[in-house]
């Protein structure tokens, strides 16, 4: 389905990109992963694995997602998973699409 | 580490068992108020002379840096009457502390309100119990209403955006809820409405205040129609026995991942919660507000697995919980039994019935003033006077999106 084919597209090309955590948001580590706090929309997330912690730890020092995700250990399997993730927190303004210098 | 995994903890599940650090707080900065509210949750009024200082404050501001709390909700009293409240708000900010403070108003003068707009990570909640004077000041005092109108006014003015008009739901308001959201809207403002509670000197009044079930069922359905515009603190989670849980986190956060700081230090278990029975411990005398929230047997106590008694039987057990703790405690009903609010109402026969309301630990009221309310009840006599919400839930203002982020591990 053309819809489905869509979202597969997009999260190729969040796997593609390069990201960063949004110089507003502070994480937290907890038992079960991390708090996210974004201390100007003042929003709290709860990022509930701790590999997800590590791969947006690790987003801003890869050039891609694909990067950060191997880099964090993830099993390819899931990586459209943490694609997913990674857009809802941007809709969030949590992490943010990065320029990358050519 | 066995390879095995066992069935992943739901993140309530974590909640429960309590934080590295609470996820924010409330802060009572003094009990020294200029109103007197009938329904004050901490009883204030007179200052305590054992307060603590302003470099005693900056050292607790200090530790939720390092713990990072990234958020404390300051009250009182009025916290404004403090001559160190504006450093401190700033000592906050600068520590990646944010603030949102609770006011009856007073001091919101149109320069104070431009110094707010300018300044980031800086929430302003003005309280007010009637959306008209009449209904307002007869709990929070004769001028109250004027002068938390005046606040609002100077605060949008100033373009300070987005402050919060802080209700407490009470029999006398239940049906301004349109008015209130009005008023607010009016002025830029967004509307929070929060549970009476019988703590402090709302245990004398509770009884003729709290909205009747007939105005909890109309409350419920006016909160379900407006959702995330209207803030609540996760205050209505008992109404989750109607049927549908309201937004938010709908469980106790009492030393699990909230608590209280009073102005001479103690730690109690909730901002609902001043009494030595919630008492975890001293900033000063127990090793600092870290080693409290860490160490203290109290809080052991309230992560430990709960029973809820015949509440767990019940249907609707899990939208409820069983309801507030310290709702129970301050009526003197159980804490393994429901809320006195039930909406399934199996709570009437216990307050029907005798009951012990525990007497209070503390009392800041200024005894003997000639401006202090004395609630009468409407329709029983003549308009009295006032009160201060010293009201505020520490997860106000967050939005917790705790079914969004969760990645399966692969």
């Amino acid at each position: 389905m053309a819809l489905d084919e869509a979202r597969v597209d997009a999260l190729d090309e969040a796997l593609d990109e390069a990201w960063e955590l949004a110089p507003q948001v502070a994480l937290r580590d907890e038992a079960f992963g991390a708090l996210a706090y974004h201390f100007t929309t003042r929003r709290l997330t709860f990022l509930k694995s701790r590999d997800l912690v590590d791969v947006v730890r690790l987003l801003g020092g890869s050039t891609t997602l694909r990067e950060a995700l191997d880099a964090a250990g993830v099993d390819a399997g899931s990586w459209d998973a943490y694609a997913r993730a990674v857009l809802a927190l941007a809709d969030g303004d949590m992490v943010r699409r990065r320029e990358v210098a050519a | 580490m066995t390879v095995a995994a066992e069935r992943p903890m739901r993140l309530v599940e974590h909640f429960e068992h309590g934080l590295d650090a609470p996820i924010c707080l409330t802060w009572e900065l003094t009990y020294a108020c200029n109103l007197a509210c009938v329904h004050c949750l901490s009883s204030s009024g007179r200052r305590d002379p054992r307060e603590l200082t302003t470099g005693q404050a900056e050292r607790v501001i200090d530790e939720l840096q390092a713990m990072q709390v990234f958020y404390v909700n300051i009250g009182g009293g009025e916290p404004t009457i403090r001559p160190d409240f504006w450093h401190l708000l700033d000592y906050a900010v600068a520590h990646n502390v944010g603030v949102k403070f609770s006011t009856n108003g007073a001091r919101i003068t149109p320069e104070r309100a431009r110094q707010l707009a300018v300044t980031d990570y800086v929430d302003v909640q003005v309280s007010l119990d009637g959306a008209t004077a009449e209904i307002n000041d007869r709990v929070r005092g004769a001028g109250s209403y004027a002068t938390a109108l005046r606040a609002l006014d100077n605060l949008a003015a100033a373009g300070f955006e987005n402050a919060k008009v802080s209700v407490v739901l009470t029999r006398e308001n239940a049906d301004q809820l349109d008015d209130f959201k009005a008023l607010a809207e009016s002025r830029g403002a967004t509307l929070r409405l929060t549970r009476l509670r019988p703590s402090g000197r709302g245990a004398d009044v509770w009884d003729d205040l709290h909205p009747t079930m007939q105005q909890q069922r109309i409350v419920y359905e006016w909160l379900l129609a407006h959702g995330e515009s209207v803030l609540t603190g996760d205050s209505f989670f008992h109404l989750a026995g109607f049927g549908e849980s309201l937004p938010g986190l709908n469980l106790c956060g009492a030393g699990r991942v909230v608590c209280l700081i009073d102005p001479v230090g103690d730690v109690y278990a909730c901002p609902f919660a001043i009494h030595d029975t919630f008492l975890a411990g001293n900033v000063l005398t127990d090793g600092g507000f870290a080693r409290v929230w860490r160490e203290s047997s109290l809080f052991a106590d309230l992560r430990a697995p709960q029973s809820s008694g015949a509440c767990t039987q019940c249907a609707h057990y899990d939208g409820c919980r069983g309801g507030c703790m310290a709702a129970k405690f301050f009526t003197g009903l159980p804490l393994d039994g429901p809320d006195p609010e039930c909406v399934q109402g199996y709570s009437e026969a216990r307050l029907a019935a005798d009951r012990t309301i525990p007497a209070a630990s503390q009392d800041h009221s200024k005894s003997g003033s000639s401006h202090a309310p004395v609630f009468v009840p409407l329709g029983v006599g003549p308009a009295a006077p006032p009160a201060r919400s010293c009201s505020e839930h520490p997860l106000e203002g967050f939005h917790p999106h705790v079914d969004h982020q969760g990645v399966a591990r692969g």
